[in-house]
């Protein structure tokens, strides 16, 4: 599916940084949209079958995004983003974090900075991630994997059930 | 605190080390010889790369010899790779909604 959008995803070890680009077949103001507002975020903004859903979130110079992440068995935590600068349309940076329930924030964090351009109806986006350290960026994926277990220990329960009835 | 990977790597020296170390195990004496180094710096360096399972010492008679540990970056690669798959996985529900929105609005 979309192989025709270019994807980029390259991992600069020693800067500890993540760079992604991807280009998506919409023009720059539906694009810019979609990473800047709730509503379209929380449909995209986590891999099935993880969701995510937006408790609040102020687009703004200084403001916070925290949302919810869930998977198939349960909440698997909340993030808190904080808006850093903000070039509408064409560029945004924030400092992303787990918390907990009550918004505090668990260091350390990452700073992500994105840019949209847009070319023949086109618009590609470039986010670079700065990790402060690694053990973060895994936990990060301990959190996913922790989505997709608990969605296999359901289908464990489901199997169990199922075989009851028999 | 255990040093991280990316610690481990961000250093050119150790990069260089364990550039050298992937083709041939060597001793710290070694080691400090090639990179011209003193004994100190070198064991600073092993015990980074070291703690975080990059390389792997092996006594051979009175000598340490440091080996590559190829099974560590393979994990890590891999790690990597899942991280990736879900980026593209939100960027596919993305294009999704994209799609929809611009057939909404025509």
């Amino acid at each position: 599916m979309n192989n025709n959008l270019l994807f980029d995803f390259t991992v600069d070890k020693a800067a500890k940084t993540v760079y992604i680009t991807r280009e998506f077949n919409a023009g720059l103001s539906l694009v810019w949209d979609a990473f800047t507002t709730k509503e379209i975020l929380d449909q995209w903004a986590a891999p099935a079958p993880m969701r995510c859903e937006t408790k609040y979130m102020d687009f703004t110079v200084g403001g916070k995004r925290f949302y919810s992440m869930t998977g198939p068995g349960g909440l698997g935590g909340y993030v808190l983003q904080k808006y850093i600068s903000i070039t509408p349309k064409t560029n945004f940076k924030l400092f992303n974090c787990f918390a907990d329930k009550d918004e505090n924030p668990q260091l350390p964090g990452s700073d992500w900075d994105h840019n949209f351009s847009e070319k023949n109806g086109r618009t590609t986006v470039n986010i670079s991630i700065y990790n402060e350290s690694l053990e973060r960026m895994e936990s990060i994926m301990d959190g996913f994997k922790q989505g997709y277990t608990m969605m296999l220990d359901n289908l464990d329960a489901l199997f169990a059930t199922l075989l009851e009835k028999k | 605190m255990k040093p991280d990977i990316f610690q481990a790597i961000a250093d050119p020296t150790r990069r260089a080390i364990l550039t050298l170390i992937a083709i041939q195990a060597l001793t710290p004496n070694v080691m400090a010889e090639k990179f011209d180094m003193s004994r100190q710096a070198v064991s600073k360096h092993i015990k980074v790369l070291q703690e975080c399972e990059l390389i792997k010492p092996e006594p051979s008679g009175r000598e340490i010899y440091y080996h590559f540990n190829a099974k560590k970056m393979q994990e890590f690669d891999r790690w990597i790779a899942q991280f990736r798959q879900n980026w593209e996985t939100q960027f596919n529900q993305l294009d999704e909604i994209l799609s929809t929105i611009k057939n909404q609005n025509k």
